[in-house]
């Protein structure tokens, strides 16, 4: 166990149409052990004690499951350890006399709620419009009748790791979330049971995804700020949905 | 207080079909005539709010969270419970009801737990036809493993993410329902109120949490799923909001808490490792299928791990429960590692812990069929403790996890406030006294896909034509008036200390007299502690910042404030409970072997308590539990 | 794009469906997804164009009898099936068309993602995969496509200052690139087009949705190795006229 004595540069905001501006707080005795939150809720806690207002920031699980913790951490979405949401991150990736840097997610379709916390609402907007496979309660048949090769349920897996964070929105330079979206595209995609919509949803959700982010130049900055390290091989394969789609439903649609 | 179970005539087997034969329906034309408010997104709340929206009412869903993806059932790793027997082991539905009755110590209704077994192979069709990516074996059928209770292999999973990819189902089900207008969600929205106006649920009434606004909401119907209360202690596997605060204020306007006491540690958790820890965390049960849990068998032992030879270790599980080994159930393994730690044989640097060991695992299946099945857990273990599981045992040691206590629901899960309804953990109904491992989903998802959407009609039905009560009703007014002074009185306090501070303190007293072992003066030293902790909090409580933007010091102190009234019940729940069982050990009641002793002649019921509007004295109200299946017998895992 | 305001409300107004009118390919390009498809293909185009471009001059080697003849050789093609230049000019339509998609393409890209984020970082962002070229695209991009500007008003339309004659190939190329500030200007021009190729060549198979764990990890050798090879030959040219490896006519 180690103590640390910290600088802190905190992004302070008191709401969505505010100015901002970088709060420095010392943060000294910090023990290593500590996960980043965790040092958080210690100079929280220092705050309230002198009598100030907390820093705003979103968490929840601290088991790097739920998605709700966010922060930009010294330039890098979620901080410097790879594949490692910022609940996860611990004190002791960081050396005594360090300043550290904290900001919020920016992009436009994150809005600053206050201090480091964002709106994502418009991820759930993106599924809303296509981000299921239509079975409605009641009348599915048995769960072994469709056999689904383990490469592909594993495949399906990987893609559905995803925890809707919004790293890959904050560390793309163009804040695009193709990353976001094609993970979920290639979840429902890869498996027999999605293909009904397969084509549909995959236009669906990129429509809405382009009413609110930005567009994918193939840095694989995302990739790289993943914390559940979701591969940019799933945006080529919306892309090649993509375009089927958009050839495809325009057929069926003539048909009509 | 009358506690009418309403359980359906027949025999167990039919009782369930019978009911949903004989219960009143609502024709589909008319249920967009309803109106029914769900609050909580998680695996009940999330399905019954699909589920409820895809037949046609008029829903409004409820978060606290930013979006409907994140309620902590997305934390659960291990798996989900079905009498599939797709391994042919010899699973039935009658078996998984007998395991979960059994495993709950005979503290749980038969019929709900019947029904439980009954739809958990609905569900497992149900989550697989909307995508969700259970593990699979090569020949592309699904693959389950093992859980402790149980001696068949009945656990379906995905990685060690069962609970993601179950939550993600049901997100994915409720967006849909959204995206078609069924369903209005409201996120980060957290409720403050119930509102029951001629003895019937009327609506709620919510705190917006990015402007602090209050209203109110009104519906024919109201689903509480919010969740379990384990966070009473400060220090569980919960997540930092999970709370009592629904719950809770239903319980004030009528709703009886049952059972507070049932709580369940959880044998599989990291050690906590310094003073400042928000949380502990959870390694999955599965890890039990192939660790082996032991300590040294001399407290002064010193060496590392892998430098004690076998002669020198005590595999304690296996010895004293030969026939289930490293998995048995929660309760009991958790109270051998207390057993084994209070002896002073704990390992790690705080000695707070017993080694749970993969070396034999690794030697016997290779590396790599070990990472396949727990890569992610061992990354997330190492990431916490700097250590690999792969070179070094990993610590263990119990934690708080599950409450199986919360409102009372009778069979179609409504409290006793007629039209409030509660789903998944937040109810008392299917676990007894213990829930064995893989079963939290199945419940959740049990009660918001097929139980709620079949009972919910039966109270609708009758209320044809009926308007929801208008929101500017004066009880509505009188409740956003009292919500709203109550979180201004909180920033008006302007004392020294902050929530944390108090629900720290708050969770020593319940972890020391009211977690895994309990007597009779601890509980009473408790119930002496909490009211003068929960005097001063209302003295010296400090919140800072305002009540009209996103001020989570001030979320938090209204969550701790229920808390302090929870603590006092589930103490008393503890101290009338003369007798040990599942979840609930109460020293004084213990066989001479150190196991729990169950108390049928007096204890085989459900303690319902009812608000009195004074927190230290509830009224006790039970439930006789009758067993007709299922014959009380003393449970042995050995 | 979205409001910098967060929205307060429920949820569920319905999710509008994809409306569907304009023919197919005017649908998808007007998706930035779409927009990535022609970037990705007109990439293709030019980069083969790009690659013959080179092939042909470096028979600048092989002397001014050589080089010429491949000049008229490429006015004189399917003569007699189109008479002479028609050929070319077809082809030089096509590289038209393929400039002028890819630039807007690039434009309306580059607009859209500075609105997806109008208020930028305010402390240093720490790059891990996202590297010069790719970073760096829109402006070598424009410094390659201001440098063909000139590149053919200097040898095809008007001569930049030394004795242009319209038509003599070898001849303006080699006086023009003698003037050593022209090399270098055709050098620095080289180097931002390879690193454009660098990035682009790799991306193309990303947008396009070509990937396969076959071939993945030659992506990006593909790249380099191409972007090496054009850079190679073209900055052959210059540097070997200034050092007087290949005579001036």
């Amino acid at each position: 166990m180690k103590e640390l004595n910290l600088t802190l540069k905190i992004w302070r905001q008191d709401g969505p149409d505010s100015n901002g501006s970088f709060d420095t707080i010392a943060a000294p005795g910090i023990n290593d052990e500590m996960s980043f939150l965790e040092m958080l809720d210690l100079v929280n806690e220092r705050l309230i004690n002198e009598g100030k207002d907390a820093v705003v920031f979103d968490h929840d699980c601290r088991e790097g499951i739920c998605g709700t913790c966010s922060l930009m951490i010294n330039g890098q979405a979620h901080g410097p350890q790879k594949g490692t949401a910022t609940c996860q991150l611990h004190m002791r990736k960081f050396s005594d006399g360090d300043e550290i840097v904290i900001e919020p997610w920016r992009a436009a379709a994150f809005p600053i709620i206050k201090d480091l916390m964002v709106d994502r609402a418009a991820f759930d907007r993106i599924v809303e419009s296509g981000g299921y496979i239509t079975a409605e309660t009641g009348g599915a048949p048995d769960a072994n009748i469709i056999p689904i090769p383990k490469p592909v349920a594993d495949a399906a897996m990987d893609a559905a790791a995803c925890i809707g964070c919004g790293a890959c929105v904050a560390a793309c330079p163009n804040s695009a979330a193709n990353l976001f979206t094609s993970a979920k595209v290639a979840h429902l995609n890869l498996l027999p049971q999605g293909q009904a919509e397969r084509h549909a949803r995959v236009e669906a959700m990129v429509d809405t995804m382009e009413e609110f982010f930005g567009s994918c130049t193939n840095h694989g900055e995302c990739q790289e700020a993943c914390p559940k390290e979701i591969s940019i091989d799933f945006i080529a394969l919306m892309n090649r949905d993509y375009l089927a789609a958009k050839f495809k439903n325009r057929r069926t649609l003539s048909r009509k | 207080m009358q506690l009418d179970a309403k359980i359906p005539d027949g025999a167990i087997a039919d009782k369930w079909t019978n009911y949903k034969f004989e219960r009143k329906l609502v024709n589909p034309a008319n249920r967009r005539k309803y109106d029914v408010i769900v609050v909580g997104t998680g695996l009940a709340g999330g399905a019954a709010a699909a589920t409820l929206g895809e037949q046609g009412y008029n829903v409004k869903a409820f978060t606290f969270h930013d979006s409907a993806r994140r309620a902590h059932s997305i934390a659960a790793q291990g798996g989900i419970n079905a009498a599939k027997n797709y391994k042919g082991d010899g699973d039935s539905i009658y078996r998984l009801f007998y395991d979960t009755v059994k495993g709950g110590d005979f503290r749980a209704r038969e019929a709900n737990v019947y029904r439980l077994a009954e739809e958990s192979v609905n569900i497992i069709d149900q989550a697989t036809a909307q995508g969700v990516p259970f593990a699979r074996e090569y020949g592309g059928l699904l693959d389950n493993r093992s859980f402790g209770g149980a001696q068949v292999s009945r656990t379906f999973y995905a990685r060690g993410q069962t609970g993601q990819q179950l939550l993600l189902g049901v997100y994915q089900q409720l967006s849909r329902q959204i995206g078609l207008g069924n369903v209005a969600l409201y996120n980060r929205s957290e409720l403050v109120d119930i509102v029951v106006v001629d003895g019937r649920a009327a609506g709620i009434v919510v705190r917006d949490l990015v402007t602090g606004q209050v209203t109110s909401h009104s519906a024919h119907a109201v689903v509480l799923a919010t969740g379990g209360y384990s966070n009473a202690f400060f220090l569980s596997t919960n997540a930092m909001a999970c709370n009592v605060t629904a719950a809770w204020r239903a319980h004030r306007k009528g709703a009886a808490f049952a059972n507070p006491c049932y709580t369940q540690i959880h044998p599989t958790s990291i050690p906590q490792s310094d003073d400042f820890q928000s949380k502990l965390t959870l390694m999955s049960e599965s890890l039990r299928n192939d660790g082996r849990i032991w300590c040294p068998k001399s407290p002064d032992e010193t060496r590392p791990p892998d430098q004690i030879p076998e002669a020198d270790r005590d595999y304690y599980l296996e010895r004293r429960y030969p026939s289930f080994g490293n998995l048995a159930p929660r309760d009991i393994a958790s109270r051998a590692a207390k057993i084994e730690v209070d002896a002073g044989k704990g390992v790690g640097p705080l000695k707070n812990g017993v080694y749970l060991d993969f070396s034999d695992a690794i030697a016997r299946l290779g590396r790599d069929t070990i990472e396949e099945r727990y890569g992610n857990l061992f990354e997330m273990y190492e990431r916490i403790t700097d250590e690999s599981p792969y070179d070094v045992p990993m610590r263990i040691y119990p934690a708080v996890h599950y409450t199986m206590g919360g409102l009372w629901v009778d069979y179609e899960l409504m409290t006793t406030v007629p039209g409030l309804y509660a789903a998944g953990e937040a109810n008392f109904s299917d676990h007894g006294a213990n829930r064995l491992g893989a079963s939290a989903l199945m419940q959740g998802l049990s009660d918001g896909y097929f139980v709620l959407p079949n009972t919910i009609s039966n109270y609708l039905a009758p209320l044809l034509g009926t308007k929801p009560v208008p929101t500017d009703h004066a009880e509505f007014q009188v409740a956003e008036a009292a919500a709203t002074a109550r979180f201004a009185g909180y920033l008006a306090i302007g004392g020294t200390r902050s929530p944390d501070a108090f629900h720290q303190q708050l969770g020593k007293i319940m972890w020391d007299y009211c977690g895994m072992e309990r007597t009779k003066e601890g509980l009473e030293k408790a119930l002496s502690e909490i009211p003068a902790l929960h005097e001063e909090f209302r003295k010296d409580l400090r919140v800072t910042g305002s009540g009209e933007a996103t001020n989570q010091t001030l979320e938090k102190a209204g969550r701790v404030d229920d808390f302090f009234e929870l603590a006092q019940v589930m103490c008393l729940d503890a101290l009338t409970r003369e007798e040990s069982c599942g979840g609930h050990f109460r020293a004084e009641h213990q066989t001479e072997e150190g196991e729990a002793e169950r108390d049928d002649a007096h204890f085989a019921h459900v303690a319902a308590w009812e608000w009195t509007g004074d927190p230290a004295n509830p009224t006790r109200h039970t439930e006789p539990l009758e067993f007709e299946n299922v014959h009380l017998q003393v449970r042995s895992y050995k | 794009m979205a409001t910098s305001t967060v929205a307060r409300g429920p949820a569920g107004a319905g999710t509008k469906r994809a409306k569907r009118k304009a023919p197919f390919p005017i649908e998808l390009y007007r998706s930035a997804l779409g927009k990535k498809y022609v970037m990705a293909v007109t990439g293709i185009m030019l980069m083969g164009f790009v690659l013959l471009h080179m092939i042909g001059n470096l028979k600048m080697f092989l002397g001014p009898a050589e080089f010429d003849h491949y000049a008229e050789f490429l006015r004189e093609l399917l003569v007699p099936v189109l008479p002479r230049t028609v050929t070319l000019w077809l082809l030089r339509g096509g590289l038209i068309v393929a400039f002028a998609l890819h630039i807007h393409a690039a434009y309306s890209l580059t607009r859209m993602n500075h609105a997806a984020r109008p208020v930028k970082y305010q402390s240093q962002r720490d790059y891990i995969a996202a590297n010069f070229a790719s970073r760096t695209m829109r402006w070598t991009g424009v410094i390659f496509g201001l440098f063909l500007v000139w590149h053919l008003f200097d040898l095809s339309w008007t001569g930049t200052g030394y004795s242009f004659h319209r038509g003599a190939a070898y001849a303006n190329v080699s006086t023009s690139l003698h003037r050593i500030p022209v090399g270098i200007l055709y050098i620095v021009a080289n180097l931002a087009l390879g690193v454009h190729l660098f990035h682009g060549a790799w991306s193309l198979f990303q947008s396009l949705g070509w990937n396969n764990p076959r071939f993945n990890a030659w992506r990006r050798n593909f790249a380099a190795g191409f972007a090496a090879l054009i850079v190679v030959g073209n900055v052959a040219m210059p540097v070997a006229i200034l050092a007087g490896i290949v005579a001036v006519h």
